[in-house]
């Protein structure tokens, strides 16, 4: 299926891109260029995992990722469960634990969790059998999504080395950000961050990333400008004065992006907020939107986690 | 408190009021030291002398913690009032002041009355209680304080509740004047710090948790010190943490302000890093800092400015601690290890003993001004002998506390509480130790 496939994947789960060397990081976009191919022809299905049992854990709703998640194992041939557990109806958290240790009588093999807090799925993870995959936790940590990305950025531009990624808006509430930042950096991007003072406060320096709070500044010559929504979910107070003000400062434009290289390519996680931290008809333009490739991406590196993480559960059955 | 009397013999004496710091004996006679020094020996003791050989062990007044959180009333699943005196009288403790903020909140003569005499049948450790600043240790009016410090508050807090109200505390630091009492500030402006959960900075952006900064304390400091400064109140801050604060705090003793404050162990020997992993153990108010502010604290310890360190004991039972680090409960236990892990400073060459065991016993008694503190003649024998060599390590089995989380476990210290006497009876003795073998050969 793929060029590393001799190699075993030295990690039991997925809890980050912090753990990952930049070899493993390869690995898993070696694999998953592999599944863009698969998934692209009529027949998609697999066996790879049949009789294997994945279940969707979501402590926080989410509609894209969990779809991503379920079409990956299905396509691979595992039984996929979706479990949502509403954080209004269980009291967040004190069940986290319980959970886990119920989920783990079942005996699956892979549980994909996404959870409001940081830390909550590695926590998790120590308390069953399976193979855990972080499908966010809280502000902390989104791998999946960072890996998606650079897929993308390398099919789409040949390389990840060297190339100048602006990362705009709200950095200090993302696990989006946070992701690509472990990754990109690993694999040798200059990484900028831009956004304002509150979103992206200046320590952010020290994970070896440019900080700017001028727009105009931080896309200058950029090969890749992502843009980040702003999470008012996860907001105590106001940070911005308004999404009016917000979109005049740090949306992306036509005009704003004219300072970024001719062939600058602007992307997003979703979901898109148009008209506060970009422009419709940004992300609509097929020439330098990558935003639906994202999307397409998501599915073929899940693929390749579930993949990577199973390898030795299939070669022992 | 009668019975007869004790000598302890050939132990080092150490008392930081007087700066005694020589090998002799100490005779308890009633309860209270009889005499002490070098000049003590088997000889002219008084007839049916019980005599202990402490050779090689050090003799200081019994610790002083100026706050410990008993689950009582409404939290006894965490800790109760005689596992707190078993925890404490095993740390060398022999009295401690208890945190009014409980469940119901400590705003009422009765309630002192309660607690203390629930202390006193335990015939153990001292326990004195705070009593609430405000009522329910809300914020918004002042308690009964004249009734309250009549009933035997030793002073005014609202515990892990920080006092916001500019106000409230203006007029609670003026009226506390006429009772000679302090009113203690947990230092943290609210809000500030709301939502956050360890320090603020890179650990913090890194690990995805919210962060309290550090100027949330500073902020509350500055504004507490010109509140006291106009009212001729005195102010106590408890448990500082960063080395802004500590700056502050030694200019504003330079003027003349009737400030003290004091650090925690574990704000002295860790930082924010043992977060990582997202320890809960390590999830304490105030935060754990950076190393800049740890050795601001330790200086500040050294120079006099901190006046006392103290446990700060809060226990959390596992479902407090066992979530997510923003749902964990904040707090640590360590009444059981203040003196321990004091003991590693002393060993890192950073403060002399004399001045931890000022700061473990003779300034918080004075503090609170209640007797003890002290090795001299005429005081209660309130006392500690310690080992200051041997080894050991935290174990959670090993706690006389009703909660586990210390964020020492596993930790290998040097020195440890060997026994301790309340008004000269033993109150905690530790198994096979150098004691034993010490007294074994003597008998």
């Amino acid at each position: 299926m793929s060029d590393g496939a001799a190699r075993p994947f030295p990690h039991r789960h997925l809890l980050g891109i912090e753990p990952l060397s930049r070899e493993d990081i390869l690995f898993l976009l070696d694999l998953a260029d592999g599944y863009v191919e698969l998934n692209r022809r009529p027949e998609k299905k697999l066996g790879l995992l049949r009789g294997l049992t994945q279940i969707n854990l979501f402590f926080e709703s989410s509609t894209r990722t969990r779809t991503s998640f379920e079409l990956a194992g299905k396509r691979l041939g595992a039984d996929v469960v979706n479990m949502s557990v509403s954080t209004s109806a269980i009291k967040k958290g004190e069940t986290l634990l319980d959970t886990a240790m119920t989920l783990n009588a079942m005996h699956p093999d892979v549980l994909v969790v996404r959870h409001a807090d940081s830390g909550a799925v590695a926590l998790l993870a120590r308390h069953v059998a399976c193979a855990v995959i972080n499908g966010g936790d809280g502000r902390h940590e989104h791998p999946t999504q960072a890996l998606l990305d650079a897929l993308t950025i390398r099919r789409r531009k040949g390389r990840i080395e060297g190339l100048i990624v602006a990362i705009c808006g709200d950095i200090v509430h993302s696990r989006v950000a946070r992701s690509n930042i472990l990754l990109l950096t690993r694999l040798g991007a200059r990484v900028r961050l831009v956004g304002p003072p509150t979103l992206v406060p200046p320590a952010l320096a020290a994970y070896g990333v440019e900080v700017h709070h001028d727009m105009r500044r931080g896309l200058r010559d950029a090969d890749i400008v992502m843009m980040l929504r702003l999470q008012t979910e996860r907001m105590r107070g106001s940070f911005v004065p308004s999404t009016r003000e917000y979109f005049r400062r740090y949306g992306l434009t036509w005009e704003k992006l004219e300072v970024a290289r001719p062939d600058v390519l602007v992307m997003h996680p979703g979901p898109m907020n148009r008209g506060v931290e970009i422009d419709g008809v940004v992300a609509d333009d097929i020439h330098r939107s990558a935003i639906l490739d994202q999307v397409e991406m998501g599915v073929a590196v899940r693929m390749a986690c579930l993949d990577a993480l199973t390898r030795r559960l299939r070669e022992a059955a | 408190m009668s019975g007869r009397p004790l000598a302890i013999l050939g132990a080092r004496l150490l008392d930081p009021a007087s700066g005694l710091d020589v090998r002799g004996g100490l005779l308890v006679v009633d309860g209270r030291i009889a005499d002490l020094g070098p000049h003590l020996g088997r000889d002219g003791l008084p007839e049916g002398a019980e005599v202990l050989e402490a050779a090689g062990l050090c003799l200081a007044p019994g610790l002083v913690d100026l706050r410990v959180m008993v689950g009582e009333p409404g939290a006894e699943h965490k800790e109760r009032m005689d596992s707190a005196v078993a925890a404490a009288a095993a740390g060398g403790v022999t009295a401690f002041a208890m945190r009014p903020d409980t469940d119901p909140a400590l705003d009422d003569p009765a309630m002192l009355e309660f607690v203390a005499r629930r202390a006193r049948k335990l015939r153990s450790v001292k326990v004195h209680p705070w009593a609430a600043l405000t009522r329910g240790c809300r914020g918004e009016r002042l308690a009964e304080m004249g009734l309250l410090r009549e009933a035997g508050a030793v002073g005014f807090t609202d515990g892990a509740r920080a006092v916001a109200d500019a106000r409230l505390m203006y007029r609670a630091l003026a009226y506390a004047t006429a009772l000679d009492a302090p009113v203690v500030q947990h230092p943290e402006e609210p809000r500030l710090a709301e939502g956050g959960v360890m320090n603020e900075g890179w650990t913090a952006l890194r690990l995805g948790l919210p962060g309290i900064p550090a100027c949330a304390e500073v902020v509350m400091i500055e504004r507490d010190l010109r509140l006291a400064e106009a009212t001729g109140g005195r102010i106590h801050f408890a448990g500082i943490s960063t080395a802004e604060s500590v700056a502050v705090i030694r200019r504003a003793k330079a003027r003349g302000v009737r400030v003290t404050c004091d650090v925690t162990p574990h704000h002295l020997l860790l930082t924010e890093r043992e977060v990582e992993g997202y320890r809960t153990y390590a999830k304490v108010s105030p935060p754990l800092r950076g190393e800049a502010d740890r050795e601001a604290l330790v200086a500040g310890l050294a120079d006099g400015t901190v006046d006392a360190v103290t446990s700060d004991h809060t226990p959390q039972d596992q479902d407090s601690k066992r979530l997510p680090f923003e749902q964990a409960a904040f707090g640590v236990v360590g009444v059981e290890t203040l003196l321990a892990a004091g003991l590693e400073l002393v060993h890192a060459g950073r403060i002399g003993l004399l001045r931890l065991l000022e700061a473990v016993s003779t300034m918080p008694a004075r503090l609170l001004g209640v007797e003890g503190g002290r090795l001299a003649r005429g005081a209660p024998a309130d006392l500690v002998l310690f080992d200051p060599e041997v080894r050991w390590t935290v174990t959670e089995a090993g706690l006389h506390s009703l909660a586990k989380n210390t964020p020492f476990e596993g930790r290998t210290f040097r020195g440890r509480v060997v026994r301790t006497l309340v008004d000269g009876r033993t109150v905690f003795r530790l198994a096979t130790t150098a004691e034993d073998a010490a007294t074994g050969a003597a008998l």
